[in-house]
């Protein structure tokens, strides 16, 4: 699929030893415009790999409204996309006031964010629905005060 | 239906992407939420709204909309023009609001985008 193009790689201590590529964003407070940036260079990045649309389409989904929690609701953090061969983690890790509950923010419209977020057309209830709808595996692990680890994983099967 | 053919209807000006108006357009999703426009807009889709922020142009690229349609006249910042520009993503603008817009796309024959099969 895109095997052959490992190219762009580099070796990892973190992996176990598979070849892998791996995309890093700073994410600031406030930092709108690296949700979208990041989307986009994501989504260039993998349709360059070969990776099937809605593989393609579903990650980018993840990193947009993932990174947009962490603008929202976080002081700062970053973002890490790691490709593997045989699947994408897209992982966020933030400081910031954390999630008390995570049951009740992973329902649909239930949402926190304040009014600027919204004119903006974000902080409808929408994001991690939408994370968990676009993902094989979701984990979230949070401390309020803290901050949040948000792990969100697509397999990429011969399929996509 | 084509998108020049839509310009025609939403009396639309084109705010960039005069190159692509031969863009076959399928469906048509109207909203100011990018969260549920990343949720439930198909591929290949028109979005349609009254938000002129960078979101939007973001969002069209990641769903591969064929084109964006701002309602009431609006027209985002020369900025987020040249971002849709360099994304290939024709840029409309209609002087109509929301729902006419949508109730004009649909009695010429646009449909909606489907949740799921059963809609």
């Amino acid at each position: 699929m895109y095997e052959g193009r490992y190219s762009m790689n580099r070796p990892d201590k973190e992996s176990e030893s598979k070849p892998q590529l791996k995309l890093e964003f700073k994410i600031g407070e406030k930092d709108f415009s690296v949700a979208g940036d990041a989307a986009s260079k994501v989504k260039k990045t993998l349709q360059q790999l070969g990776l099937k649309p809605e593989a393609v389409r579903n990650i980018a989904i993840i990193v947009y409204e993932a990174v947009m929690n962490v603008i929202i609701h976080a002081n700062y953090g970053q973002l890490k996309v790691i490709i593997v061969p045989d699947k994408v983690v897209v992982l966020t890790e933030d400081t910031g006031m954390g999630i008390p509950d995570i049951e009740l923010a992973m329902k649909e419209g239930y949402s926190t964010a304040p009014l600027e977020i919204r004119e903006m057309g974000f902080g409808a209830g929408m994001g991690l629905p939408n994370i968990k709808q676009c993902s094989h595996k979701l984990n979230i692990k949070s401390q309020v005060g803290v901050g949040t680890v948000l792990e969100a994983i697509v397999y990429l099967s011969s399929k996509n | 239906m084509k998108l020049k053919d839509i310009i025609k209807v939403l009396d639309a000006e084109v705010l960039c992407g005069e190159h692509l108006l031969e863009r076959e357009v399928e469906t048509g999703f109207g909203c100011d939420l990018m969260s549920e426009m990343l949720a439930f807009a198909n591929s290949h889709t028109l979005l349609i709204t009254s938000l002129t922020n960078e979101h939007v142009i973001h969002t069209a690229e990641i769903m591969d909309a064929v084109g964006v349609v701002f309602v009431g006249g609006k027209r985002p910042a020369k900025e987020i023009i040249r971002k849709a520009e360099l994304n290939n993503i024709p840029l409309l603008s209609t002087p109509f609001l929301m729902f006419k817009c949508c109730g004009l796309l649909f009695v010429n024959g646009l449909k909606g985008c489907m949740r799921d099969a059963t809609q």
